[in-house]
């Protein structure tokens, strides 16, 4: 175990690096040069070359990546433009208030899932397999900034029972997820959050089970006489790992994919700061927050290649 | 072959029916059967036509403004649909709104397509080192949620309609690269592609005959379900206000700007995000339906 640990992190160094070389180049897709915001339009050519030695864009650009590299291994990502608040702050506390909604959606969603999925696998061409599928193709379809808008309608404008956006009274800084106070402003935004992957994972799940309910040794299981429910462990063990796959994806979605959603309840997390961003064209918080989310995304990946190894002795081999 | 073209052809017609048919016919003979795939198909052709005959079709001038007809409701003086924040008919609007938003979520498909599948199959085919290179860049792409990808590049790149359409081109072309790659490798060792290469084959001979009939089937069933994700991912662009600039129609920024109104008229505001929905499900269900016609496996 400890030596696929070890190559499995072999593999997702290099990825790292190359996620935060991505990272780094987004400064120069910007149009224009990277200092146009800081200088004032009638600054003189000595000026510009000397603010342009100050922040290191004077020199060659492997250089200007190393320089950038060192400093973000030590959590320095720069500072704000917008609020002149050095990033980590800022991406650390809106990675905090994404991460309160997906401690709630990332359940719901994967328990949801996969028993929709399960279910649906077990009986093909049924009725229930019809319906539980027909609802997870509208999950996968769900445009969910649209869907958060119509929960909005019907809860918070038509019958105001929850609240419509933000973090409650109290800010980010109090929220507690124990006060209802606070917590039923996480309703609406959980559920929106939790429509697609829901219908992502009942899709695989469904896919997985129907497969290995067709392979042989379900026979064999049911041929020695193991009651329907012990057969249907088989099979689920079988199909986990698959499964677990999509999961991983989906849980790097909930915690970095969910700038729509978080966008149209104003929920104050890493999705919203990088939608503030690209309004302020606050490019170092814009990288910053993506080099923290993707190198979430490349975590959970490892995680999961470890868990599919450690609940598959196969997968071990290749 | 000639025993086949002298065969009298009136008999055929009365036998067992599946052994008749080619590939492509027992693929149409399944879809016909499929109603649900026929249905969807339709409703895909039927948002197709309309957006492409919106100058047609559409009762008002989209961008024609009225400062008293502002979020008047469905059937308000001919507006079947009502009117949005501008008091600019709906149903015109969301009849143009479709030419932007299925060209953006086609666009990208189809350049991912292209670029994905071709370094898919050099990567496939050419050598390990070859592989190694292009498919590990893939990697790093792949290392970003989709959504964050793309609203990176277009957010960095300062928004806009092409720099969506290439931003959406970047997060699709790892994924197509992947199945493109998978099939060419899968089909690259088969004992028919040897015997070909022992007959005197060149490489573009294997490539163009062998290896493309059969990387093609899977690449475009693959392409054909990024198309719902296209448009996903294109509205929520413009949602975000990375797409095209007002006061263009597009869906996702029309269901941006109705959003401030959904206090005066709900009903209204959510009928961008419905069109939305109608189109994704559509492609998606189509797309699913052609897939098992085909029997194709990802």
């Amino acid at each position: 175990m400890i030596n696929i640990f070890l190559r499995r992190l072999m593999y997702a160094v290099p990825i790292a690096f190359g996620v935060s070389v991505v990272c780094f180049s987004l400064v120069y897709l910007a149009p224009g040069d990277p200092l146009q915001t800081i200088l004032p339009a009638d600054a003189s050519a000595d000026t510009i070359a000397m603010v342009k030695a100050a922040y290191g864009f004077d020199q060659p650009l492997p250089i200007q990546f190393l320089k950038w590299l060192g400093r973000v291994m030590v959590g320095d990502f720069g500072q704000s433009i917008a609020t002149r608040r050095p990033v980590i702050l800022e991406v650390s506390g809106a990675l905090y208030n994404t991460s309160v909604l997906a401690l709630f959606a990332v359940p719901i969603a994967f328990s949801s899932g996969f028993s929709m999925g399960a279910i649906a696998g077990c009986f093909p061409g049924k009725w229930i397999d019809r319906i539980l599928t027909g609802s997870a193709v509208l999950g996968v379809s769900l445009p969910n900034y649209w869907f958060g808008i119509v929960l909005v309608i019907f809860f918070a404008v038509e019958a105001m029972v929850l609240p419509a956006t933000g973090m409650g009274a109290n800010g980010s800084d109090q929220f507690s997820v124990l006060r209802w106070s606070d917590a039923q402003y996480l309703v609406l935004p959980v559920i929106t959050l939790s429509m697609v992957p829901i219908g992502i994972i009942a899709r695989t799940t469904r896919a997985a089970v129907a497969e290995v309910m067709n392979q042989d040794f379900v026979i064999t299981l049911r041929a020695k006489g193991l009651s329907e429910a012990a057969v249907i462990r088989h099979v689920l063990k079988n199909a986990l790992p698959q499964v677990l796959a999509v999961m991983g994806l989906q849980f790097g979605y909930l915690m970095g994919g969910s700038i729509l959603v978080e966008t149209v309840f104003t929920w104050p997390g890493s999705g919203f700061l990088l939608s503030k961003a690209i309004i302020n064209r606050d490019v170092p918080v814009l990288q910053g927050t993506i080099l923290m989310l993707a190198l979430i995304f490349v975590a959970t990946n490892l995680l999961v290649d470890l868990l599919q190894s450690w609940i598959d002795p196969r997968i071990r081999r290749t | 072959m000639s025993n086949a073209m002298t065969l009298p052809q009136q008999p055929a017609k009365e036998q067992a029916a599946p052994k008749q048919r080619g590939y492509w016919g027992s693929v149409g003979y399944r879809l016909r059967y499929d109603p649900v795939t026929v249905f969807f198909g339709c409703v895909v052709l039927a948002i197709i036509l309309a957006a492409v005959f919106a100058p047609l079709l559409a009762p008002f001038d989209p961008y024609k403004e009225s400062i008293i007809g502002r979020l008047k409701p469905m059937g308000w003086k001919g507006h079947l649909l009502g009117t949005d924040e501008l008091g600019r008919d709906l149903l015109s609007r969301l009849l143009y709104g479709g030419q932007v938003s299925l060209l953006m979520g086609v666009v990208p498909v189809a350049i991912a397509t292209v670029v994905g599948g071709s370094l898919g199959i050099i990567g496939g085919f050419g050598g390990r080192r070859v592989n190694t290179a292009i498919m590990r860049t893939m990697d790093v792409f792949y290392a970003f949620p989709s959504v964050l990808l793309a609203v990176a590049i277009s957010g960095a790149m300062g928004g806009g309609a092409a720099n969506g359409m290439i931003a959406l081109s970047m997060v699709f072309t790892p994924a197509m690269c992947r199945v493109a790659e998978t099939a060419t490798a899968q089909v690259k060792n088969l004992d028919f592609v040897e015997a070909a290469r022992a007959t005197g084959a060149g490489t573009l001979t294997i490539l163009r005959y062998h290896i493309l009939g059969n990387v093609l089937g899977p690449v475009f069933i693959y392409a054909s379900s990024l198309v719902s994700v296209g448009i996903l991912l294109a509205s929520g662009l413009s949602f975000l206000g990375l797409g095209v600039k007002p006061p263009t129609a597009d869906w996702g920024l029309m269901l941006s700007t109705l959003r401030q109104s959904i206090y005066i008229n709900p009903a209204i505001c959510a009928l961008p995000g419905v069109a939305i929905l109608v189109a994704s499900v559509s492609f998606n269900l189509l797309s699913d339906g052609i897939r098992s016609a085909m029997d194709v496996r990802l």
